[in-house]
């Protein structure tokens, strides 16, 4: 028994396994989750205009951008593990960016809305080779510290309208065909954003780099010594984080037609979002989308009820305390743990 | 010229305040860990313990300090043991949410209770007139009793027994553990203090300038730039922190508009926090 | 013989602390290099500066022909030393695959995420690990733990494998069964550099021993040579099981 213990070690020592890049590809689209994906994807882009139904547009619209900050955000709370409770700045930045460029300068939408994700990304990777040395807590402050610091900052940036931001005349929706079809357009764009979210989640899951953002999550140290560039990694997530949520900054306050510092730089939004995460279950890419449709028909409930409609926040900082002390799982972690069979199908 | 020096002395003053906001909040953390994010809802609960006190029994605001501490103290105890305690030594993302849960309760309760429109304590003081220059009676109060407090607290720290247990337990829980410290209850003691000395700063804070119930999230982010600036669990840093932001906002009022000062106050802060992430005050560490 | 590790007058200071003094050894190609020493004798911390967890003060690190003093630990992980932590430290959410497979992706060969499971899965399987493939890495035992430690830094394929008390806590079952997987290792043309609180183990398997005291060099030879090193025996406190589990341990 011992020998042939060794000879296995010496063989594992020299193996060297072959496989090409077409079968990895066939692998992930073998898989069901990545289709499903795009089918959850497609039913909420598809329900309004089938439904014939302009309020529904309305709460999936939102519904959307939440999916797109929660998804995002876990990235780093549930893969990487470092809590960041500025995430909402890439949205107000990105917010920020896109609608001045399709406003003051007549770029074309699409083009502005990826400027400012390209923007933001940049600088989120630049700003996070500063303050992704900093561990735990100390991260956590610093991403307060940065979202107010722009917060401040564009409240007194006159090119953007200092305190009352920027409005958008009707003028501005000419290029998509008037504020009707604009409205339309940027429902579509926003759901898109959101299947992108998704699937960029899955990937990244999915792939040698998410492995080691993993590893990052689980323990630095021992990812560093490991091999996981972790410097390099922690940045790149950090700047990946913050592309769709730009984006969606850009087209949520394109549609809104108003983008002001106190709406876009929220920090409530932030923690809401951290909240959705946790109720769905955190690193998980299901998890963060279940969180987010709760928290808003809870919070549509809580708004509407007569009792309630005043201790909305109490209620949901209730749920919340529930739900950190006695689920850190969310429903999924919870789900998974007593259903092994769903493994597949909730990831 | 005296125009600017004045300006800074009285930062100095209201800084002591933030100073002792702060020395709440790094008296959590340094002892376990724990970053209250309820830190500003606890603020407001003195501003509102304060006012309701001197609006129901007419007596001074100061005079109303010592049930302002027992209140905090109490209500902190609560809080301990209601969220606090399950995550102690989980990731520090539990701790955060738990005490942010509690800011959302605290917070939508005195929403509901007080609405968000402004209030203020009456307090009058007579100034100290230097040249043609006023120094406010209730700043230079305020800064008195930050000191005196901050100086209660150290010799709590160093000369009692529960002080002395408190210490113990921050350097190492598990040693004090085995030398027969109940940690859990010094634990819920060292929250209760934190809470408490948070709710006079509250009180304190009241006696400057009027309120709202949402007013608590501007004082929790100066708190988090004095303890940064600090260092972790550092009391005196705290004091000293916080004088250090009163003196630069005091500097910047002269020189920029009121809108910067957060600009300046929260690149201070990133900045602090990325070149000296243990405080520039950290030297003191008591 | 040719070396392939060379740690040249390396030292380092923690406040009052001189860890590592003056120290220089060399690890040649192929061998088992046994460090052992007291306990806080700087050992472990040896191991920190070679593989850039910690800098040195002052001293040079020269691996495989590259000066890697210096270096973050992730690039001289790239460079092929890989380590199996004293105090483990498993990603505990991870199953024992994947904690292998980040060895195997970020080690020296850079694998894609393919071949880094087939490498993991078998390095899993050579250490015993291969019925616990998809268990968390928290839910395995002590032992598990001291394998899994082992088996990551192995998927690596790494020139060189720095081994830290792996043998620490076991039962002598376990130790055995370590010991040879050890040796197979070696086999495998992987070169070790070992500490080691176990005097039979170490005795037995190292090619030489380095012995430090204090952060200083104290001998350095064949296992037998050590054993009968008298300032070696007065560092242990005239331990004198030493000089008889070195005897029955000797090749
Ligand atoms: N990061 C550090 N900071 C401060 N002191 C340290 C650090 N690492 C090690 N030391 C000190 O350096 C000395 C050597 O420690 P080291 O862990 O290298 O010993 P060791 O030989 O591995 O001991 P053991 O056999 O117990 O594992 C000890 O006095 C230890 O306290
Ligand atoms: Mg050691």
């Amino acid at each position: 028994m011992p020998s042939s213990i060794s000879q296995d070690v010496a063989k594992a020592g020299t193996f060297k396994p072959q496989r090409s890049f077409a079968d990895e590809i066939y692998r992930h689209v073998r898989e069901p989750f990545p289709w499903l994906i795009v089918i959850f994807t497609a039913v909420v882009g598809l329900a309004p205009v089938v439904m014939d139904d302009v309020s529904l547009r309305e709460s999936l619209l939102l519904a959307a951008v939440y999916v797109t900050l929660a998804s995002n955000l876990n990235l780093m709370i549930g893969y990487a593990e470092y809590v960041n409770f500025g995430n909402i700045v890439f949205f107000g930045l990105g917010g920020y960016i896109g609608v001045y460029l399709a406003t003051s300068w007549h770029v074309n939408l699409v083009l502005s809305v990826l400027a400012g994700g390209v923007c933001v990304s940049a600088l989120a990777y630049l700003f996070g080779r500063g303050i992704l040395g900093l561990r735990g807590a100390f991260f956590a402050l610093a991403t307060i510290g940065v979202n107010e610091a722009i917060h401040a900052f564009v409240t007194n940036f006159e090119p953007w309208g200092g305190a009352t931001g920027i409005y958008l005349s009707m003028d501005a929706y000419e290029p998509l065909g008037g504020p009707m079809s604009g409205l339309w357009f940027c429902y579509y764009l926003l759901v898109l954003v959101m299947g992108l979210s998704l699937l960029l989640s899955y990937a990244i899951k999915t792939s040698k780099f998410g492995l080691g953002i993993l590893a990052i999550g689980q323990n630095e140290d021992a990812a560093a010594v490991l091999g996981v560039p972790t410097p390099r990694y922690k940045a790149i997530i950090y700047a990946i984080s913050g592309f769709l949520p730009a984006v969606a900054g850009g087209l949520y306050f394109f549609k809104s037609g108003i983008i002001e510092p106190n709406g876009a730089f929220d920090l409530t939004t932030s923690i809401e979002a951290i909240v959705m995460i946790m109720l769905g279950g955190a690193g998980t890419i299901t998890g963060p989308v279940i969180g987010a449709f709760l928290y808003e028909e809870l919070r549509g409930f809580l708004l509407f009820s007569e009792t309630f409609s005043h201790l909305q926040l109490v209620l949901a900082g209730a749920l919340l305390l529930i739900i950190v002390l006695f689920v850190p799982g969310g429903l999924l972690g919870w789900l998974r743990a007593r259903l092994p069979w769903l493994r597949k199908w909730l990831q | 010229m005296i125009g600017i020096l004045a300006s800074v002395v009285d930062g100095v003053l209201v800084g002591a305040v933030y100073g002792l906001a702060a020395m709440g909040l790094t008296l959590i953390w340094g002892v376990m860990n724990v970053i209250n994010l309820s830190h500003g809802a606890i603020i407001v609960l003195g501003m509102f313990v304060v006012y309701f006190l001197t609006g129901a029994t007419g007596v001074s605001a100061y005079v109303g300090i010592p049930v302002v501490v027992v209140v905090g103290f109490v209500a902190g105890i609560i809080i301990y043991w209601m969220s606090v305690n399950r995550v102690i030594g989980r990731p520090i993302l539990m701790s955060l949410l738990a005490t942010f849960s509690l800011n959302m309760i605290i917070i939508g309760l005195a929403t509901a209770a007080w609405t968000t429109s402004p209030y203020n304590v009456p307090v009058s003081l007579p100034g100290i007139t230097v040249q043609n220059y006023t120094f406010t009676g209730t700043h230079i109060m305020a800064a008195i009793i930050a000191g005196a407090i901050a100086g209660i607290l150290y010799l709590f720290l160093h000369y009692t027994r529960p002080g002395k247990a408190i210490r113990a337990v921050a350097s190492n829980r598990d040693a004090a553990e085995l030398n027969g410290i109940p940690t859990r209850q010094v634990l819920a003691m060292a929250f209760g203090l934190g809470v408490a000395l948070a709710c006079v700063s509250g009180a304190l804070i009241a006696t400057l300038f009027p309120f709202t119930v949402l007013s608590g999230g501007a004082y929790q982010l100066k708190s988090f730039v004095v303890t940064v600036l600090g260092g972790l669990g550092n009391p005196a840093g705290a004091l000293l922190g916080g004088i250090a932001l009163g003196m630069v906002e005091g500097l910047a009022t002269p020189f920029t508009p009121v809108s910067w000062t957060p600009i300046i106050e929260f690149g201070l802060f990133v900045l602090t926090l990325i070149a000296f992430p243990r405080g520039i005050f950290a030297f003191t560490k008591a | 013989m040719t070396a392939l590790l060379q740690a040249i007058n390396l030292s380092r200071r923690f406040g009052g602390v001189q860890a590592v003094s003056e120290l220089t050894f060399t690890v040649n190609q192929g061998e088992i290099l046994g460090l052992i020493g007291p306990n806080g004798a700087g050992k472990s911390t040896v191991f920190n500066l070679l593989n850039g967890v910690i800098a040195p003060d002052t001293g040079q690190i020269i691996f495989d022909g590259k000066d890697i003093t210096g270096l973050p630990p992730y690039t001289v992980a790239r460079h092929g030393i890989a380590r199996a932590h004293q105090i483990m430290q498993p990603l505990l959410g991870l199953s024992v695959l994947e904690n292998c497979m980040v060895g195997a992706c970020f080690g020296r060969e850079n694998m894609n995420l393919a071949d880094a499971r087939e490498a993991a899965r078998e390095v899993a399987q050579s250490v015993g690990l291969g019925d616990r493939i998809n268990a968390l890495a928290g839910s395995l035992t002590t032992a598990g733990k001291k394998r899994l430690e082992m088996a990551r830094a192995l998927s690596a394929h790494p020139k060189l494998l720095l081994l830290d008390e792996v043998l620490a806590g076991l039962n002598p079952t376990e130790i055995e069964h370590m010991i040879e997987t050890i040796r197979g290792i070696r086999k495998g043309g992987i070169t070790i550099l070992m500490i080691e609180h176990v005097m039979r183990a170490i005795m037995s398997l190292s090619d030489r021993i380095v012995v430090i005291n204090l952060g200083k060099r104290l001998a350095e030879g064949t296992p037998r040579e050590i054993a009968e090193n008298p300032e070696v025996i007065t560092a242990y406190l005239g331990d004198s099981k030493l000089l008889a589990t070195a005897e029955e341990g000797a090749p």
